[in-house]
């Protein structure tokens, strides 16, 4: 018996019950060990886990996501809402919400059910479920555990817990993922009846194909049909076709395969699955799976259709399935999921599961046909084989809890909207029933296009096509083996005309066509009470939503199948409603009084199947996720036991520790090393523009707020950016090297943002200008030394370059020779000490830093990090772009007039912006220095500050705390801040109140707090 | 993900390859300081925010580093032209109402 499993009384029971003898696609000489839930079974290659499970007769496989209901398999592919499996044997291989269905079982596979507290057999929760559906209905959550608010995030702990599927894991993925790009002329999605005959027709006219399966063999159905195609038993010739596309070469046949994107200009992404069907982790080597991004010129779409189940009371006890479903564990794995069927359908297709059944020799109970009067091929051959039919009558509900014990049917009126006659409880263990066909049209919509409902097929196929898009076979309603074929190739055709190649021999094979009598449109199976009194009918298995609860939903005033769908949460699933949602749109439309057409459908947006992570970022994982950038002396600053700062992609070195020193410690030892004697910077990082061309010095006029027109060779300015509203964005300093040739420096995070400013100018509103912009960042190195030493120690190291401080003075650069090296010495400072900023091609850099270090020893020289390097720029009150400033600051917010040219001919970026009524008006925030009270306490960097810390709320706040440090050389903090009016309220006192209730007292005063007249850099 | 023809290039590349820059064909004013206020702004901040065809500005920066103009369809997505900087479109929402596309 097959209800086996869950029974801890069942001592011993008989391995794979449930298998057939012979048949299906299954090697039965290679049986696989696996386990589920900590107990082992076994299976075949060739098996799928939900195969395999159902061949040793494991009934229940989770609990539902909201009544916690047992659950069985339900369906054989990617519609599967039940069979959602936690897989992996270690804890770093674990995946969430596999679908038992599409994983292919391996030796050693470990499975467990994602949900049920304390297991699935048992679950307390389900008591919940059990009192009553009235008590949990839509947006059950948010009306029970809205209140108090605040006492949410404690519900949702506990609502989590209970609820939820699979979790990720804790530990790293040992595993890789890739991806890879293609173009291909034409892509076919799915390799069943209809997409091998595309396919092959466009590979015979030579064009590059790309043809995607998700399942492990190209088919489809064909792998589970009983027809015949050209005399051969379809999946025989399925190779045939399979072995003539793998001799093209411009053929790419992907199998585990499934395309889950469709984006904009036929951009498709495949998620391949390379290894998850070998082992539980990949071989060595090998990446587990693979992204392909495909761009093709013609899409064709062959993705079949998914059956639809009737929606009945208590449709979810296990022993409830798709007909199909049924039809393909036997035909295809050899395993009959229950000894007893009933079969309900609304058409002739599902006969064929009862003789499938029937055939396997197991006893089919009845057939309950929703039609009153059924003719057909395939029904003949039912009442030959003997079995009862039962016409123009529903299983209208379902004995058993755990698993099917009846059927309950009744005779219904010929639309299906009423119960008509008294019942009859027919004994069996599997009820399989079918709806009819739902074209699989999720690809269709991912770009924005709605399906449309076609009475005639009794579904939504996909509405018209945005990109080159075609579609076959079952996908747009196109049903019947011969039909189907016959639209792959006319599908191909189309696009080997597009393409304008020439259109190949294709003959079509014959086939078989039963006679069959319509089907009947049925979304809702009534019961002899009204749908919100009568047992739990449900539409969506996966999230728990029932026709009642859809119901309910339209009565409460969601009108729009989109709110139907978000208050009830159908089609949420990790299936994304690919069973329930024609349902539950139908029951919406009734209840409303309209027709599915009027309701309109909601769409599906991509992915198809859940994509995993990993697949997703490919090798852009670990050290690889983000660039990295580092300077020539890369290597010195790690063997300094420099600790590093990000800045962009750069790492820069941030202090540099000796031993048993803290980071205060060391930055107050470099900091007064330069300020003593001599420190050494990197300052590579710093971006570098060189522009070239007789309008470069007009291009720097305009870019730049102050003027460039008198600037001589040899000589150093400093600039400031602003966007066209007035605002600073970047500053730096800008060297002329000759006439037309000039080297502009940005801040480090700024380079690629300036350079893209200066080609936007140039190119967008001055292309007159004849001037060019190379970025020579990565070009040079950049060694700075600082402090009252540093020309003592240039002086060692360069013969050519004259370092009198006459000739070679402030805002000076000179060419020649340092450390044997050719240079550019650039006299410019950002520590308001003596500095010279040596520019060496790049990989000479090491070697000059190296010999620097060498001369250096006798001054102490000392490399100094960022932290150092704010410090000292904040001694000197200089600003940081970006700390100092937020994209609301002028420069003279910044105090900074001095900056911005008054009698420039042309009007330059921001000048007119910083014109603007609200830049001129008095109380802006200006940038002024702090220096606290108790001169031992440093402000906190971001820190409000407020006129009386004792004003009642709101308190009118002046302005924030931009840059704070402790200076070692003054022996007190020093602080820059934005505050309202702050240059005309020198000696003000201000608070800053803090978080911990301190309240800090601080004097506004000048941000320049050492040598304010500028003495040191100019001996 | 868009497929955008690059002027400059002469090829499709892949959208990862441009930035999008916001409204085509917005002249800076020749005499900035005779603007008024009113006018300045609506030079800076206003842009036109169209159902349907709009002409964009686009900036192939892990290309050529060229800025180019498109004519594109908010809503289909669908890029109708890409045109050289100082270039005039050939396809606007009156054209295409008009039927000549």
């Amino acid at each position: 018996m097959s209800t086996v499993s869950s029974k801890k009384s069942a001592s011993r029971k008989v391995a794979q019950s449930n298998r057939l003898t012979r048949g299906g696609r299954i090697n039965r000489n290679k049986p696989l060990k696996f386990s589920y839930n900590g107990k082992t079974y076994e299976g075949f290659e060739g098996d799928t886990l939900a195969s395999a499970l159902l061949a040793n007769g494991v009934d229940i496989i989770g609990r539902s996501f909201k009544y916690s209901r047992p659950r069985g398999i339900f369906a054989a592919g990617a519609e599967e809402p039940n069979a959602i499996m936690q897989l992996g044997a270690t804890e770093a291989t674990q995946i969430p919400n596999v679908r038992a269905t599409q994983q292919e079982l391996f030796d050693g596979l470990v499975s467990n059910s994602v949900n049920g507290w304390p297991n699935a057999d048992t679950d307390l929760m389900s008591y919940i479920g059990k009192a009553g559906g009235k008590m949990m209905p839509p947006g059950f959550y948010y009306k029970t555990f809205m209140y108090p608010e605040s006492m949410w995030m404690t519900y949702e702990k506990y609502i989590r817990k209970a609820a939820g599927l699979g979790r990720a894991p804790a530990e790293w993925d040992p595993d890789t993922y890739d991806k890879m790009n293609h173009h291909c002329d034409v892509l076919v999605v799915g390799a069943g009846p209809a997409g091998l005959m595309a396919a092959l027709t466009a590979a015979r006219a030579g064009a590059r194909v790309i043809i995607a399966d998700e399942q492990q063999e190209f088919g489809g159905s064909l792998l589970h049909s009983a027809d015949t195609i050209g005399g051969l038993p379809a999946a025989e010739w399925v190779k045939g076709i399979v072995t003539e596309l793998q001799r093209y070469e411009d053929v790419l046949l992907l199998s585990r395969a499934t395309v889950n994107g469709y984006h904009d200009h036929n951009f498709l992404t495949i998620h391949e699955r390379r290894t998850d069907h070998l082992t539980d982790r990949a071989p060595l080597n090998m990446s587990r799976q693979r992204m392909h991004k495909v761009r093709a010129e013609w899409v064709i779409l062959a993705t079949g259709a998914h059956e639809r189940p009737l929606v009945y009371a208590n449709n979810d006890v296990p022993g409830n399935m798709l007909a199909s479903a049924v039809s393909t564990y036997i035909r295809r794995y050899g395993v009959v999921p229950g000894n007893k069927l009933v079969l309900m359908t609304t058409n002739d297709d599902a006969y064929q599961t009862a003789l499938d059944w029937k055939l396997a020799g197991r006893d089919v109970v009845a057939i309950v046909d929703t039609r009153a009067n059924p003719t057909g091929a395939l029904i003949e051959e039912a009442r030959k084989l003997g079995i009862r039919l039962i016409p123009g009558s529903a299983v209208i509900d379902v004995e058993g809890g755990k698993r099917v014990h009846g059927a309950v049917c009744c005779s219904i009126d010929a639309t299906g909207s009423k119960v008509t006659s008294g019942k009859e409880v027919l004994t069996c263990d599997t009820i399989a029933s079918s709806g009819g066909w739902s074209p699989v049209v999720h690809l269709s919509c991912h770009t924005g296009s709605r399906p449309v409902w076609n009475d005639e097929i009794i579904g939504f196929v996909p509405g018209a096509a945005k990109e080159q898009r075609l579609c076959a076979g079952a996908v747009h309603g196109v049903y019947g083996l011969g039909k189907v074929l016959e639209d792959g190739v006319n599908a191909a055709q189309q696009a080997v005309a597009a393409l304008k190649l020439n259109q190949p021999e294709v003959e079509l094979p014959s086939t078989f066509e039963p006679v069959k009598s319509p089907a009947m449109a049925l979304f809702y199976v009534p019961h002899v009470k009204p749908v919100s009194r009568a047992p739990k009918q449900f539409v969506d298995l996966q999230n728990d939503v029932t026709a009642g609860g859809i119901a309910l939903a339209t009565r409460e005033g969601f009108e729009s199948i989109e709110h139907v769908k978000r208050y009830t949460a159908m089609g949420f699933g990790t299936d994304q409603g690919k069973l329930g949602n024609i349902n539950g749109m139908a029951i919406a439309a009734m209840t409303m009084g309209k027709t599915i057409a009027e309701t309109g459908t909601t769409i599906f947006r991509p992915n198809y199947t859940p994509v995993t992570f990993g697949a997703v970022a490919g090798r852009d994982a670990g050290h690889l996720f983000d660039v990295k950038r580092f300077t020539a002396m890369h290597k010195w600053h790690v063997e300094q036991g420099a600790e590093f700062e990000d800045v962009g992609q750069w790492k820069r070195p941030w202090y540099y520790p000796k031993a048993g020193e803290s980071m205060h410690d060391a930055v107050n030892r470099e900091s007064k090393a330069v300020r003593d004697s001599v420190g050494i910077l990197d300052a590579s990082t710093l971006g570098k523009i060189d522009i070239q061309g007789p309008g470069a010095r007009e291009f720097l006029n305009r870019i730049y707020t102050n003027a460039w027109a008198k600037l001589d060779v040899g000589k150093c300015r400093y600039g400031l950016m602003c966007h066209e509203d007035g605002m600073v964005f970047d500053d730096g300093v800008t060297s002329c090297l000759g006439d037309n040739h000039f080297l502009m420096t940005t801040t480090t995070g700024g380079a690629a943002g300036v350079m893209e400013w200066l080609e936007l100018w140039h190119q967008t509103e001055w292309p007159e200008l004849e001037v060019y912009f190379t970025s020579v960042t990565d070009h040079w190195s950049t060694l700075t030394i600082s402090g009252p030493n540093s020309r003592k120690l240039l002086a060692e190291l360069t013969s050519d370059i004259d370092l009198d401080k006459d000739t070679f003075k402030f805002m000076d650069w000179r060419a020649g020779t340092v450390a044997g090296v050719p240079a550019r010495v650039f006299r410019i400072s950002f520590t308001g000490e003596l500095s010279y900023e040596i520019n060496v091609q790049a990989n000479y850099g090491l070697h000059v830093w190296e010999k620097l270090f060498e001369h250096g020893a006798k001054y102490n020289l000392t490399p100094y990090g960022t932290e150092t390097m704010h410090v000292l720029r904040a001694e000197k009150g200089f600003i940081i772009v970006g700390q100092d400033t937020d994209g609301s600051v002028t420069p003279f917010d910044l105090n900074m007039g001095w900056a911005v040219g008054k009698n420039k001919p042309f009007s330059f970026l921001g000048q007119r912006g910083m014109q603007r009524e609200d830049c001129v008006r008095d109380n802006r925030k200006q940038l002024v220095g702090l220096k606290c009270s108790d001169s031992s306490v440093v402000l906190p960097e971001g820190a409000q500050l407020v006129d009386n810390p004792k004003h009642p709320v709101p308190v009118p706040m002046l302005g924030h705390v931009t840059s704070s440090y402790y200076s070692p050389n003054l022996g007190h903090g020093v602080a820059m801040a934005l505050i309202k009016g702050g240059l005309s309220r020198m000696g003000d006192k201000v608070y800053a109140p803090l978080r911990d209730g301190r309240v800090i007292e601080a004097e506004i005063c000048s941000s320049v707090f050492l040598d304010p007249k500028g003495e040191r850099q100019n001996v | 993900m868009l497929h955008i023809y690059c002027p400059y290039c002469g090829e499709n590349r892949d959208q990862d390859e441009f930035k999008a820059k916001g409204e085509a064909h917005i002249s800076r004013p020749l005499d900035p300081m005779g603007c008024t206020d009113q006018q300045w702004g609506d030079y800076m901040f206003f842009r036109k925010n169209p159902r349907g065809v709009h002409h964009e500005m686009w900036y192939h920066v892990a290309g050529c580093r060229k800025f180019f103009n498109m004519t594109r369809d908010t809503v289909t997505y669908r890029i109708y032209e890409t045109y050289k900087m100082g270039e005039q479109p050939s396809v606007t929402a009156e054209s295409l109402a008009g039927g000549q596309s």
